[in-house]
């Protein structure tokens, strides 16, 4: 059994101009001690898919799902105070920006100590020597001293370890990060990284990372699930969906990205158009209006998911056998 | 693209610093030296790639050449005439040819003005065109960013990200400048966005001569975009060359490692490919070490690299580097 497994969430939010259906309907799993990767631009559903598991939604959200399952519970059946416990202690979150996500009032130390004691139940004694264990294994230097700063006496990458020692205080099993690294630059970004991958390893945390940032997929992930318009449009192992993509919206990620090795000057090549409106969104396949292959189908009715390996699905016409291989011979 | 060995732009030994205030009875006061010393040159029609991560310097550099910030010291030569000294007026011609474009396009356009309005902004200012001729030349400009005249009369937040950073370049663009300076103009913007703003770039580059000071903190968009290329770390240049040479024949501990940290969009090369671990953060820019700026991050330091600032050298094929190691 996987430690997630989620069957047909859907989310929306209720605005003055509507109903706004960031999620619709989608259903994956996150095994045990392994990463996976959600990729997608910003409005693709990928952050409010695991804040909606978290039940971290605001007023005006209306959640749906036929089945969530965590670590053997069931998620359906628990309220927000149930949830509470879990979150923190079972589900460790890291936030895309250090800066504002700590509390500029309180030291380090009471934010590290404060998880450890609500739910570990120890001493404050015993809560403080275990925040320094913990601050030791996310590499900060002179923790005894470090323990008594403030966030605003720590650089970017500092604040986002501490991010990462707090979510990490009670070995949970599941670690959410959502952008954990977009607000730093490329070198502490690597250490960060490097930093998750070895804890991974280290404690057999599974993570689910939500990135927009390919490279980051390819060096921290086993997995990934590409999102579209509040739908995964594919999902798959990094080697599939990196060297055998499937759905034109993923050849259309890769191939808009430079790469260090080619040479310079090459075109790009962009996605024309821009993300869907949720509010009413698209009858058939979300992608359609971006997408060069679109058939009239694609309008009329969504695409089903098709199995393509035991890991590899993906959602799309273009594979239906008659569509007669329109596109069957892209390679990227 | 044709690209003529015309100097437009050179910059030398431009300095910019900044003076920090301290409490009232502080005896002396401290300074951040944000631009320390930097010398490059810019050809026409070519793009020149300012690199570094955050605090280096590189938007600094940006605003001081378009004297958004006065220079400490140093020149600034357009067409090799220093407009360093010029009065205000004196620089309102200039500032008609330099044009920028800026890093966040939520924060650069006033919500309050519509879409017309910005962009026509700068033509009013310049008093180029008048009545008609002006609104001929707002609905041409939105055409040329691929957005449609009927745009003209929305608000700002009537448009995605993408979308405005097009409003802002037609905005720049309006007064046809020669010269632009692109603050990290795509860096807000997802990954598909990117590519259609960076393509337009290239284009308008070719159809009108542009000539592009692209600042950015993404080494393979700068090699992506870039004729040459200027690595800063902590206020001055460290590595400057073409950007074939200097993406297949790095020097710099530097540039080597801020290259080996970004993440590789391939599951297999990234397997494969040994990272350089950079420990530690940049220093303040305030109290920077001695020596050589990098020494304390570098796994090569010597005993000579606090002792002594390394200088710029050319080591074949134009390729400058600041750094001792080369120097034997």
């Amino acid at each position: 059994m996987h430690l997630l497994q989620v069957q047909n969430l859907r989310t929306t939010f209720r605005i003055d101009a509507g109903q706004v259906q960031a999620v619709r309907g989608i259903s994956f799993y996150v095994k045990k001690g392994e990463s996976l990767g959600i990729v997608g631009e910003s409005g693709s559903g990928k952050s409010v898919s695991m804040l909606s598991i978290m039940k971290l939604l605001p007023q005006n959200a209306e959640l749906q799902a036929d089945h969530v399952q965590f670590n053997g519970q069931d998620l359906n059946q628990i309220d927000q105070k149930e949830m509470r416990k879990m979150l923190g202690s079972e589900i460790g979150m890291i936030f895309q920006d250090p800066m504002s996500s700590l509390n500029p009032l309180l030291t380090i130390g009471d934010q590290i100590v404060e998880p450890i004691r609500i739910h570990q139940k120890i001493s404050k004694e015993a809560a403080r020597k275990k925040a320094i264990d913990i601050l030791r294994i996310v590499e900060i230097p002179s923790p005894e001293k470090r323990l008594k700063q403030y966030p605003h006496e720590f650089s970017g990458g500092m604040r986002q370890r501490v991010m990462i020692a707090i979510a990490i205080s009670c070995n949970p099993k599941l670690l959410i990060a959502d952008e954990p690294t977009t607000a730093l630059d490329v070198t502490i970004q690597a250490q960060i990284l490097d930093l998750m991958h070895d804890l991974k390893n280290k404690m057999q945390t599974s993570i689910v990372m939500i990135t927009h940032d390919l490279g980051v997929i390819a060096n921290m992930c086993n997995r990934v699930l590409v999102m579209y318009g509040g739908t995964i449009v594919e999902e798959g192992t990094i080697r599939e969906i990196f060297y055998q993509p499937k759905h034109p919206y993923t050849w259309g990620l890769i191939k808009s990205i430079p790469t260090v090795s080619t040479g310079k000057r090459e075109k790009l090549i962009p996605i024309p158009g821009s993300p869907p409106d949720l509010i009413a969104p698209p009858k058939g396949c979300p992608f359609t209006a971006r997408c060069e292959y679109a058939m009239k189908i694609c309008e009329k009715i969504p695409p089903q998911q098709i199995t393509l390996s035991e890991t590899h699905r993906a959602a799309c016409w273009l594979m239906h056998p008659k569509a007669s291989g329109v596109a069957k011979e892209v390679t990227v | 693209m044709v690209a003529s060995k015309e100097k437009l732009l050179e910059v030398r030994h431009l300095k910019k610093h900044f003076e920090m205030k301290k409490g009232l009875f502080a005896s002396s006061k401290s300074v951040l030296k944000a631009v320390d010393d930097i010398s490059f040159s810019i050809n026409k029609g070519e793009t020149f790639g300012l690199v570094g991560e955050s605090g280096c310097g590189k938007t600094t550099v940006g605003r001081t050449i378009l004297k958004l910030y006065e220079p400490t010291s140093g020149q600034i030569l357009y067409k090799d005439t220093p407009i360093e000294g010029l009065l205000h007026k004196e620089m309102l011609p200039y500032r008609k040819k330099m044009q920028m474009i800026f890093q966040d396009p939520y924060a650069s356009l006033d919500p309050r003005m519509t879409v017309g309005e910005i962009i026509a902004d700068p033509l009013i200012v310049h008093s180029m065109y008048s009545g008609k001729e002006r609104m001929d030349r707002v609905k041409e400009l939105i055409e040329l960013v691929g957005l449609q005249r009927d745009h003209l009369n929305r608000y700002p937040h009537e448009f995605s990200g993408g979308q405005r950073q097009r409003i802002g370049i037609a905005r720049a663009l309006a007064v046809e400048p020669e010269f632009l300076i692109c603050d990290e103009p795509i860096s807000a913007l997802d990954v598909s966005i990117q590519a259609q703003v960076v393509n337009m770039l290239e284009e308008l580059q070719e159809k009108f001569g542009l000539t592009y000071l692209f600042v950015s903190h993404d080494l393979s968009m700068v090699r992506h975009m870039s004729h040459k290329v200027g690595v800063m770390y902590l206020g001055s240049l460290v590595e400057y060359s073409e950007v074939d040479e200097l993406y297949t024949n790095m020097q710099h501990p530097y540039t080597q490692a801020l290259l080996s940290a970004l993440p590789i969009a391939d599951p297999d090369r990234a397997e494969q490919s040994e990272r350089i671990h950079l420990q530690g953060d940049v220093p303040s820019p305030i109290n920077p070490p001695s020596g050589c700026a990098f020494r304390t991050r570098c796994k090569f330091a010597m005993q000579v690299c606090s002792e002594e600032k390394p200088l710029l050298r050319d080591i074949g094929n134009s390729h400058m580097v600041a750094c001792h190691l080369s120097n034997q």
